[in-house]
């Protein structure tokens, strides 16, 4: 593996947040978050110098996204703001296809002459390692689109909430928590501001403007004197909107289970910190899991991560072709498989699908990173393994002659690859709320939120943990459990779905950091779900002794 | 270029700070240039080039601080961005735990910068690719790889007098061989700030040899097993117990290092024969002698004959402790022991050898419990000789569970800029098998 590129930021409870060094730009002042770009004329121009460049060195493919990345972020702790950040990443990242092999080079020199010279050092590249090629890159067409433009469908502009009220919010879910029994909190908000001009040689100019946020938090319980600490983290996602998300409103929550409160595309987060400061003390004296086999209710916000690593990335071709062979891995998901055309993925109630449009995912763009106009499609209908998730290099491998729209780079800094677009499992038809998958359960474990998780590099093995547990007894909850972890093979866990609730519990889990590649990139994309139940999984219990 | 020589990048920074009027500056700046190349299905697949600069301006007053950046160095450029950090200074809340910049400080000669690492040309990755590349298509193998070097240039200046400047370079290779029926699955690493010390075709073997060794793997019961852990196998584990080595959270009873209402410092905490401390002129793995708010970052030892001999302690917390601050690391070095890995494996009766772990996350960071599973060639070793080899295995273990379970210490290697001796380890919980080769 490669060394850790990791900046250590102010911690979140007791485990401390890591951001990937890539992820973090120069630090500006606040208003000048508001500050213009550049003019999109003015982009068309500089794109047009490496596009010409390229060509007149013999390209006969080239790319160039001039990005302005702006992010501001903000961490507190207790009653103390921590650290107001406000980023800006400003600069071009340059692609070309020369004797058939790809070459890259960026540059936050974007001047005439800097874009002359990176797109010089990517030809270079390219024809230097073309002695070694084997098979030239062959791209899928696509459309020449002119120009065009498209941005996140946001109500409030995080660059003009001002900074006040974002730490104002953050201390008053502090305060929450620390009177509802914490002894720690650490909450933060992160705001997103991607800036994107893509131009190529296919006859495309595309301006985008693409809006992410994410408000969390961890929330610490300590009993001294058993020498013992607990962690409840937020029940917020990450999402593709605007500030709005913290709006907190009615409408859009949802009950849990004992006391329970989940969000949908609006977040309340003094009533999570304060719930969360509850259930961390009880987590203190919550009964430790007997190992065994369980019937497994499982909320969206938990799923979700289990759909990112047991569907999402298996399903990516590059994987399954090799590509990621030397870090992330390869998959089980086989083209042979594939080909079969009745590879049960999962059972027939598993439809699983693809896409970069939904609005306030994550993934949505009106195009991906290398022009090609974004869409849904099937990864998996009634439990069969329909398709995979291809960019324009790729995708005649698996015989298709159109990219799925899922090329993404994390900055102009970096190369394009294929990413995860959000990959979702769609609601059942039967109206099913939580309660109806809990009420027939005779030993069952319901989980809600995110926690440890690991799978292997082939997808096959995996164990997830959550952020609480509560113990199903003869179709009731009858308290919290502690310790709870499940171990289960992807087809098969996939294969013991056996209900889905409707689409009136629909929600995105999401993750800001899906990291992949070499030099490695992080992506941020969604998975939507409902409440879903699956029989019979197995349970380990995690607590040790020291 | 943006690797700015000691006095460029003083002239630059001094110019910076004549621009201040705030109650204290703290100007950080560094550039950096680096190349890579992938391959991946014998074949290159892609490759790129990143240059960059930053300089970025922390302004004071009282406990308000601003912090503004530019990739600029003109004299205008400097200026505005020192009275953008003053303006944003102005405007921030005051921060309860701000430190006044430190004064001078005396850090070290560092030698984290290699010429010859500095000057990779595309030519020269595109060779190393094809080292790895010819040999596993001759066996029927396939190689995927990844080389990236770099080399850049950091230094800060302050208003209470600091200054300091490093360079370094670094290279890091790693490649997975597999075979081409798909049962069999190879892997090495390599880093290194001297290029001059990489064996590219020495290397390639390896990871092909152990590509073809571990085809058609059998499958053994999970449980309780002794392993011989390679370097790169402990040093992930080692490597995710470094932040329970914080002060901080271990006063405040949310770590691992929490005991009784304090600390386990002075605690003996694992096998005595556990020795780590780290050090940034070791010669195998150099690092810049100061950190980012000018520290100096000097030999230091975080566990001697099993006990706890220091936690990392902020300027912030130190103060309120009352002791000197204590920087994290740039660096770990594990004491090893003469023993190679044929000799480890002549000594073991019964044991399995792990070439690597992967994807470990935490799950309970109360006993530094991880999760995670074995990779890229497992093999089952049986009275003195590896017998064959076996499935991957899911693992759930303490890193602090298995220096307690220590058998034996073998030789040192670099992985990740750290010295990390192979293992061998008794009682290592494997709870699952996986499928994944």
């Amino acid at each position: 593996m490669e060394r850790r590129k990791f900046v250590q930021l102010t911690g979140l409870g007791a485990g401390a947040l890591f951001l990937p060094m890539q992820f973090m730009g120069k630090d500006i002042p606040v208003e000048a978050l508001l500050e213009p770009g550049m003019d999109v004329a003015i982009k068309k121009q500089l794109a047009d110098i490496a596009l010409n460049t390229a060509r007149s060195l013999g390209a006969s493919y080239a790319d160039a996204r001039i990005g302005r990345y702006l992010n501001q972020y903000v961490f507190t702790r207790e009653d103390k703001v921590q650290n107001v950040v406000n980023t800006e990443s400003f600069g071009i990242g340059v692609r070309v296809i020369a004797n058939g092999t790809w070459g890259f080079a960026s540059t936050n020199d974007v001047t005439e002459a800097g874009i002359k010279k990176a797109t010089d050092q990517a030809v270079a590249i390219a024809k230097a390692n073309s002695l070694i090629q084997k098979d030239p890159v062959k791209l899928a067409p696509v459309e020449s689109y002119g120009e065009v433009s498209w941005k996140t469908p946001i109500k409030k502009d995080f660059k003009e909430v001002p900074v006040s009220e974002k730490v104002e919010l953050l201390l008053s879910a502090n305060a929450a928590a620390m009177n509802n029994g914490a002894n720690f909190v650490n909450s933060a908000l992160f705001m997103v501001n991607e800036q994107k001009y893509f131009a190529s040689t296919e006859g495309s100019y595309i301006d985008q403007d693409i809006h992410r946020i994410w408000p969390t938090f961890g929330v610490t319980a300590i009993d001294r004197e058993a020498g013992k600490f607990k962690s409840r983290s937020a029940m917020s996602a990450p999402m593709g909107m605007g500030y709005e998300y913290m709006d907190g409103l009615e409408s859009e929550k949802l009950e849990g289970p004992a006391g329970l409160k989940l969000y949908r595309n609006s977040y309340d987060m003094v009533e999570d910190a304060t719930i969360a400061a509850k259930q961390a003390k009880e987590m203190l004296t919550a009964k430790s899991v007997e190992p065994g086999k369980y019937d497994l209710v499982l909320e969206p916000n938990h799923l979700g991560l289990t759909i990112h690593e047991s569907v999402g990335h298996p399903l990516e071709l590059d994987r399954v072709l090799g590509y990621e062979a030397n870090y992330a891995g390869t998959s089980f998901a086989t083209l042979d498989k594939w080909k079969s055309g009745d590879f049960k993925y999962g059972s027939d109630v598993v439809n699983l699908v693809a896409d970069k449009v939904q609005p306030g995912s994550l993934g949505a763009v009106g195009y991906d990173d290398e022009g090609v106009k974004t869409k849904q499609w099937d990864l998996v209908r009634n439990g069969v393994l329909k398709n995979y998730q291809a960019i324009r290099d790729q995708v005649h491998m698996i015989g298709q002659d159109e990219s799925h729209g899922c090329c993404y780079a994390q900055s102009w800094n970096d190369v394009q690859f294929q990413r995860m677009p959000n990959v979702s499992l769609e609601p059942g038809k039967e109206k099913y709320s939580y309660k109806d998958m809990i009420k027939d359960v005779k030993k069952g474990i319901y989980i809600a939120g995110r926690g440890s998780y690991s799978i292997d590099q082939q997808r096959y093995n995996f164990q997830f943990g959550g952020t609480v547990f509560y113990e199903i007894k003869d179709g009731e909850i009858v308290g919290m459990l502690d310790d709870v972890a499940y171990q289960s093979n992807t087809q098969e866990f996939w294969n013991s779905c056996v209900k889905i609730c409707d689409e009136s519990d629909y929600r995105m889990f999401g993750s800001f950091f899906d990291g992949k590649g070499q030099p490695s990139q992080v992506s941020a994309v969604s998975h939507g779900s409902s409440t879903a139940r699956f029989n019979d999984v197995n349970v380990i219990n995690t607590g040790r002794t020291v | 270029m943006a690797i700015y020589t000691k006095e460029e990048a003083r002239k630059i920074l001094e110019k910076a700070l004549s621009f201040s009027s705030a109650d204290a500056c703290e100007i950080n700046m560094g550039g950096s240039e680096s190349g890579n190349i992938r391959y991946a299905r014998n074949t290159v697949s892609t490759a790129g080039h990143q240059s960059n600069q930053t300089l970025a301006v922390t302004s004071s007053f009282g406990k308000k601080s601003g912090v503004a950046t530019i990739d600029e160095f003109d004299d205008t450029s400097l200026e505005k961005v020192v009275k953008r950090a003053e303006e944003l200074a102005n405007l921030s809340p005051e921060n309860p735990e701000f430190m006044a910049p430190l004064g001078p400080q005396t850090y070290a000669e560092s030698n984290s910068f290699i010429e010859a690492t500095a000057n990779i040309k595309p030519e020269y990755r595109a060779q190393v690719a094809a080292k790895s590349i010819e040999p596993a298509s001759a066996k029927d193998v396939t190689a995927a790889g990844f080389l990236n070097d770099s080399s850049g240039f950091s230094a800060m200046i302050n208003s209470n007098g600091l200054f300091a400047y490093n360079k370094s370079t670094n290279v890091d290779f790693t490649v997975t061989m597999r075979t081409n029926d798909g049962t069999g699955s190879g892997w090495v690493t390599r880093d290194f700030n001297d290029i001059t010390k990489f064996d590219a075709d020495k290397a390639a073997k390896i990871a092909i040899d152990k590509a073809v060794m571990s085809r058609e793997a059998k499958a053994i019961e999970p449980g309780k097993y002794t392993v011989i852990l390679e370097p790169a196998a402990a040093a992930d584990l080692l490597g995710n117990m470094a932040g329970s080595f914080d002060a901080r959270t271990a006063d405040e009873g949310r770590s691992f290092m929490s005991k009784d209402g304090g600390t386990k410092m002075g605690m003996k905490i694992v096998d005595e024969r556990v020795n780590i401390w780290s050090d940034p002129l070791h010669p195998d793995v150099p690092t810049s002698t100061w950190n980012g708010e000018g520290m100096p970052l000097k030999k230091m030892s975080w566990i001697e004959n099993g006990v706890v001999k220091n936690l990392a302690y902020s300027r912030y917390w130190a103060e309120q402790k009352g002791v000197d601050p204590v920087p994290f690391p740039s660096n770990f070095i594990m004491e090893g022991g003469s023993a190679s890995l044929d000799e480890l494996i002549k000594g073991t009766k019964k044991g399995i050898l792990v070439t690597r772990l992967w994807y470990i996350r935490s799950v309970d960071p109360q006993t530094l419990l991880y999760t995670g599973l074995t990779r890229d060639g497992t093999f089952y070793i049986e009275n003195g000789e590896i017998k064959y080899p076996v499935k991957n295995f899911r693992f759930n273990e303490s890193p602090i569970i298995m220096l307690n379970n220590l058998e034996e210490l073998g030789q040192q290697v670099r992985i990740d800029g750290n010295l990390v001796p192979y293992m061998k380890v008794r009682d290592f919980t494997f709870t699952s098998l996986s499928d994944a080769v």
